[in-house]
């Protein structure tokens, strides 16, 4: 499951969700693509079912072009529904749904986030290299 | 929490508001008696998103509007679609659109509610104001209420499912347009939903009990927090039933007495003014012909029910009773009383979904109607935190050359800031050592009226938040930016 979310109509804060879609056209084979506005504790239900998960978000901090993560469960969860963390969804899925699936969070670092739909070019370009790192990337896992 | 002293008060400063939609920030200035000056909740609110709409065909509000926010896109969306309803002049939709339109909403109220109770203020409720921070959030009702916290989750996710059904997808919905839907229910679609209907009502009727329990039970306490007199405003049907999704504007006062009822959208103007205060992003409302100092209201789930005479489901109708028998038939003023409403609501959406789900007329395939066109539209809805306004001006090139948008959290500005002040007053006053505790009786309160904080942007490590202090000459005595 690669699970991308953000604001698409706010700039570089659609980098998620454009992630997601870019790789559902390509329709790979055992791939699932899911969009939010942001993560909620609902989607622990969800992602319990899978075996792997790649949470995409955008960044304001991370390195660019992005960053690749291997994250864990939360074991104590500072909750604000507006911003589940992908830590958070992962321990719902085990307190509640019995597992959580491997998970990574792919960050890319975004610049602008104003009402404006459409990526920046520096934002665009930082998604194309982690377009072709997350490609080759769910081909090595598939192997 | 940061300290600071400034020619001798102490300003205290509550930030961010865990819990709560987005974030703002409490100051709260005692003076050196260690009594509490003033409190204010500030807001720190997204702007701008008016002047943005200003060009825009007016076909691409409905849509563009959920930029706004992406924790309640939904009432944009249709409350967006609704003043574009009267800009194409469809005066009247089409049965199949206008019961496809009530049963997105019916699912967006459905999911906020659920959330916001069992993952928000249950643990306020469950844990007590008091509850170390380790025990005020999600994962300790997990813990302790695995059955009650499960639940929740799926309400959630049956919410977002009636959304997904009815606006196409969850980033971005189109379902709704000017002058109707694009889209019916499919027979698939239907079925899914309805294999869980019953489930779903049942498990509001659950977390209605608990939440009723727990109030009754600690009724002393819960119903004296943060309890003020307040007009209440939203709108209502022409016979006066609860309708969250259309009707007229109804204020009535905090002994029941009505100020105004069945205003008209397009008159909101000749009723409603907005003042704007200097320390404060966010404007305040307030009704006109009471004036600025007494014209402030609340909005939401508790000014709903007590505004309404009647809801139009069983269950929610004998529950509803229930509620307003606490007040002998006059309107509940106590801060807390907002869950309980909140969970009424809960219990009349999912009967809606019962009520809805069987009807033919959701497959059918009239779904656009169009009429004289016009160059002003105004609507609104109960969205799932209080009345919403959408207020738009298109010129013959179909373009819009003015938005006014008065959202739900603006609506109970002033009513936060007097509920932070009640609770500041309350329980920190005399006070030589501010517990975390205490602290949260101030989140507590404002948690109550479920604010929308959000900037509608979440992007990893983002800045969340300026804080700045202002001496007694305005002068900036400290600035801090959070991420």
């Amino acid at each position: 499951m690669v699970l991308g979310y953000g604001n698409p109509g706010r700039q570089d804060d659609g980098l998620g969700p454009a992630m997601a879609a870019r790789l559902e056209a390509l329709g790979l084979p055992g791939v699932t693509t899911d969009a939010d506005y942001q993560l909620n504790v609902e989607d622990g239900a969800d992602l319990a079912e899978y075996e792997a998960v790649v949470f995409v978000d955008a960044s304001k901090t991370a390195p660019a072009p992005f960053t690749f993560e291997r994250i864990a469960p939360a074991t104590e969860i500072t909750f604000t529904s507006h911003s589940v963390s992908p830590e958070s969804v992962l321990a719902v899925a085990v307190e509640h749904f019995g597992r959580a699936p491997e998970a990574w969070v792919l960050g890319i670092r975004g610049y602008e986030f104003e009402f404006q739909e459409g990526l920046t070019p520096q934002a665009q370009a930082n998604f194309d290299e982690a377009f072709s790192f997350i490609r080759s990337w769910i081909g090595t896992r598939r192997e | 929490m940061a300290t600071t002293t400034t020619n001798g008060k102490r300003k205290i400063v509550i930030n961010p508001v865990t819990r709560v939609e987005g974030h703002g920030k409490v100051t709260i200035h005692l003076d050196e008696a260690g009594k509490v000056q003033q409190a204010r909740f500030h807001i720190i609110e997204f702007r701008g998103f008016e002047r943005f709409a200003q060009g825009r065909f007016y076909w691409e509000a409905p849509t563009i509007v959920q930029r706004l926010c992406g924790i309640c896109p939904v009432s944009h969306h249709l409350a967006a679609s609704k003043a574009m309803d009267v800009i194409v002049g469809a005066d009247k939709l089409t049965p199949t659109a206008e019961k496809m339109r009530r049963l997105m909403h019916y699912g967006q109220t459905y999911q906020s509610h659920a959330l916001h109770f069992f993952h928000l203020a249950s643990p306020d409720l469950l844990f007590g104001f008091d509850a170390p921070v380790e025990k005020r959030h999600v994962l300790a009702v997990l813990a302790a209420f695995p059955d009650v916290a499960k639940k929740a989750v799926l309400m959630r996710k049956y919410g977002q499912e009636v959304i997904k059904a009815t606006a196409g997808k969850k980033v971005h919905g189109t379902g709704s347009i000017p002058g109707g839907m694009n889209k019916n229910l499919s027979i698939e679609e239907r079925d899914a939903l309805l294999k869980d209907a019953d489930t779903m009502l049942a498990w509001a009727v659950e977390g209605l009990d608990l939440c009723k329990k727990t109030t009754l039970e600690n009724a002393e306490m819960l119903l004296a927090f943060g309890s003020f007199p307040s007009n209440h405003l939203s709108i209502v049907r022409e016979d006066g039933c609860l309708d969250l999704y259309d009707g007229k504007l109804r204020a009535k006062d905090a002994d029941g007495g009505i100020i105004f009822d069945q205003v008209a959208p397009a008159d909101y103007l000749d009723y409603i003014a907005e003042e704007v205060r200097p320390w404060s992003y966010m404007k305040f409302p307030y009704i006109k012909s009471l004036g600025k100092e007494d014209g402030w209201y609340r909005v939401g789930p508790l000014a709903r029910i007590n505004n309404c005479d009647f809801i139009d489901t069983p269950i929610a109708e004998k529950e509803r009773q229930e509620f307003m028998a606490l007040g002998n038939g006059k309107p509940i003023n106590a801060t807390m009383a907002y869950h309980w409403a909140r969970m009424i609501e809960l219990v009349h959406s999912a009967e809606k979904f019962k009520e809805l789900l069987p009807d033919p007329d959701l497959q059918g395939t009239d779904l656009v109607v169009t009429g004289t066109r016009r160059d002003r539209g105004v609507a609104w809805i109960e969205a799932p935190r209080g009345t919403l306004f959408h207020h738009y001006e298109v010129n013959e090139l179909d373009q819009i050359t003015r938005a006014n948008l008065i959202v739900s959290t603006t609506n109970n500005n002033e009513a936060m800031n007097r509920c932070v002040n009640v609770v500041a007053r309350a329980h920190l006053e005399g006070k030589e050592e501010i517990t975390d505790g205490l602290l949260n009786h101030i989140e507590v309160g404002i948690r109550a009226y479920d604010p929308c904080l959000s900037c509608a942007t979440h992007a990893l490590g983002q800045m969340r938040l300026h804080v700045q202090i202002i001496g007694p000459d305005g002068a900036v005595v400290d600035e801090r930016i959070r991420g």
